[in-house]
């Protein structure tokens, strides 16, 4: 099929469809809107639900109860509403309830703005919500990214039974570009059937009960040590990562989402005037990729993360780096967008410091 | 020759429970199991735990279970029956879980009309937490967050679930009833019958609210609990049919 021109928050909404998702449950936020008013449409079209929740609380109650019941389930917010589901995904990972979480990210803290931000990056990929846990959190940095994303992120949800959240942002859910639908790949994991759903008993052999509660501390223990063991195979097998312009950089930014794009701008930029400059992009923000930071240490003289935020990625980064190089940072927050120009400025600056 | 009056309905398991000597939970549990059985719809059944005394109740029903994080058994009901809807999907709540931290899930749920059944199990006092005042407390009424008893210039007044949610339109089914007897044991039962047919019958929301002890946090013992409860919890939670698809009486 032809590329056609869809706004980001539809695109991702018919890909989750086409992923075979055909239940949906959300509340009204910005900047992701169009997520629910395209759902509202087009699932009826195809035999599925769309219901409006009276909270985002609700909401992300409403999908545990239809993933446990074993639907294949979407559910979209943006920041103060992911916060408000903070509880309900940590009982979904406890429960192991496959789904497919996506928060297009707008500034905060508090009510904040409703322009782009990237600064949930904590709070997804360090567990928002209380105990142990992780979920694969994966950054797109364009909408035909994000659409190819959708069906393997369901994949991958429902291969671990754990939540798969794709971390958007108010720029990537309300711009326009041209994409094409039938582009993504066909589903190629092997994936299990899903015997534990509660379907009812005539349904399927024995009872079946969605639960996180385990009052003894050594069944608790032995639950939280299974899913580590879940996390520890995410982390082996979901890694995904560009590497842009790498090879011979002295300078390598690190960047996920709309600012790798930005980044790469900035990087032909930065050519002009003689500079080396590459991007390790994340696209697995969790788990995060240590394999180019290994493979780029020895050349690279510094990093320098990029972030609409004050500063969360960065963290990672220095995890990665090991004190072996400089790590530096540069970040606009609360709706604000980094400029090409400003991020050149600031690597011209770690360079000329950096021998 | 010996004859079987009783028996344990099979939509109980064999599981042991937790709950406390002279608990009326075993009884409300057992007249849901017996209704699922009557209607033949057990082996199609989900329940939804709440959080509370009877948290877990997904070990003693009979049916696949799910367990709901506080207050949100209706939103996780219909995010199941929305998925399954020939399935009948009821929940079982107290009334911290129903009617404090759950009220936009009660009340919402309610309100569009969704196909579920609650089971409302009002002792006017957080039990699993150790005897906190419940929205349901009565004025007056002594717990470990109302030493001097419930204060309305302080605490408000005590939620009457049923007639708040009958005056939405989707509420299908709405009755109080107690188990603080045989006869209201049996009267219980067929509330129970009349709210899982009206969903069975996809006529809207069922929800049947039934008054019920805690001897252990009003510290007495189950047959002054009994008492106490008609002499005290009947007067100001009239028992009534208040919405009923086959009209009320």
């Amino acid at each position: 099929m032809a590329k056609v021109l869809m706004k980001g928050n539809e695109a991702l909404g018919e890909a989750a469809i086409r992923a075979g998702a055909r239940y949906y449950f959300g509340y009204p936020i910005t900047p992701q809107n169009e997520v629910s008013a395209y759902m509202a449409e087009r699932l009826p079209e195809v035999g599925g639900v769309f219901l409006q929740a009276e909270s985002e609380v609700s909401a992300i109650n409403m999908v545990y109860g239809a993933g446990g019941a074993g639907a294949r389930v979407l559910i979209t917010s943006s920041s103060p509403g992911i916060s408000l589901m903070q509880e309900g995904i940590s009982y979904i990972v406890g429960s192991e309830i496959p789904m497919v979480i996506v928060n297009v990210m707008r500034g905060g803290p508090g009510l904040g703005g409703i322009q782009p931000s990237q600064s949930d990056y904590f709070q997804a990929t360090k567990g928002g919500g209380h105990g142990d846990y992780h979920m694969v959190v994966m950054a797109p940095e364009s909408i035909q990214e994000m659409v190819d994303t959708m069906q393997d992120a369901f994949d991958i949800a429902d291969q671990y039974r754990n939540p798969v959240m794709i971390m958007a942002d108010g720029m990537m859910g309300q711009m326009m570009e041209a994409v094409d639908l039938d582009k993504p790949k066909k589903a190629t994991r092997d994936l299990p059937p899903k015997t534990w759903a509660t379907t009812g008993t005539a349904h399927h052999a024995g009872r079946n009960v969605i639960n996180s509660l385990d009052l003894s501390p050594v069944n608790l223990e032995k639950h939280n040590l299974d899913l580590k063991k879940k996390y520890d195979d995410m982390t082996k097998n979901e890694v995904r990562y560009e590497m842009y312009k790498c090879d011979d950089a002295d300078i390598i930014a690190v960047a996920y989402g709309t600012t790798a794009r930005i980044v790469k701008n900035t990087i032909d930029m930065a050519a002009r005037e003689g500079i080396k400059m590459g991007l390790i992009r994340p696209i697995s923000l969790w788990p995060f990729p240590q394999q180019p930071f290994d493979e780029t240490v020895d050349r690279a003289k510094a990093y320098i993360s990029v972030e609409m935020s004050t500063g969360q990625m960065v963290e990672d980064v220095r995890l990665a780096v090991n004190g072996r190089k400089p790590v530096e940072f540069y970040g606009r927050t609360g709706g604000m967008i980094p400029e090409p120009k400003d991020i050149l400025a600031k690597v011209k600056n770690i360079l000329g410091g950096v021998k | 020759m010996a004859k079987v009056v009783y028996e344990k309905p099979k939509g109980i398991t064999d599981a042991i429970t937790h709950y406390c000597p002279g608990c009326t939970h075993g009884i409300i549990h057992g007249l849901v199991a017996e209704c699922l059985d009557e209607l033949g719809v057990l082996d199609n059944t989900i329940g939804v735990a709440p959080v509370g005394c009877a948290v877990m109740a997904y070990n003693y029903f009979n049916c696949d279970m799910q367990e709901a994080a506080h207050g949100r058994a209706p939103a996780v009901a219909t995010g199941i029956k929305r998925t399954l809807p020939d399935r009948t999907v009821f929940t079982y709540q107290g009334d911290g879980d129903l009617a404090a931290i759950g009220t936009g899930e009660i009340v919402h749920a309610a309100a569009r009309g969704e196909n579920i059944t609650a089971i409302f199990v009002n002792n006017g006092i957080y039990g699993m937490t150790g005897g906190q005042m419940a929205p349901t407390t009565l004025l007056g009424q002594v717990t470990t967050t109302t030493p001097y008893g419930r204060k309305p210039e302080v605490n408000g007044y005590p939620i009457k679930v049923c007639e708040m949610l009958a005056t939405l339109e989707g509420a299908a089914y709405v009755a109080r009833v107690s188990v603080c007897d045989i006869n209201n044991i049996r009267k219980a039962k067929k509330a129970m019958m009349d709210a899982f047919r009206t969903q069975i019958e996809k006529k809207g929301f069922s929800i049947v609210e039934v008054l019920s002890t805690c001897p252990t946090n009003w510290g007495l013992s189950p047959t002054e609990a009994l008492t106490w409860l008609k002499d005290n919890m009947i007067p100001h939670y009239p028992l009534e049919t208040f919405k009923s698809p086959w009209g009320v009486k």
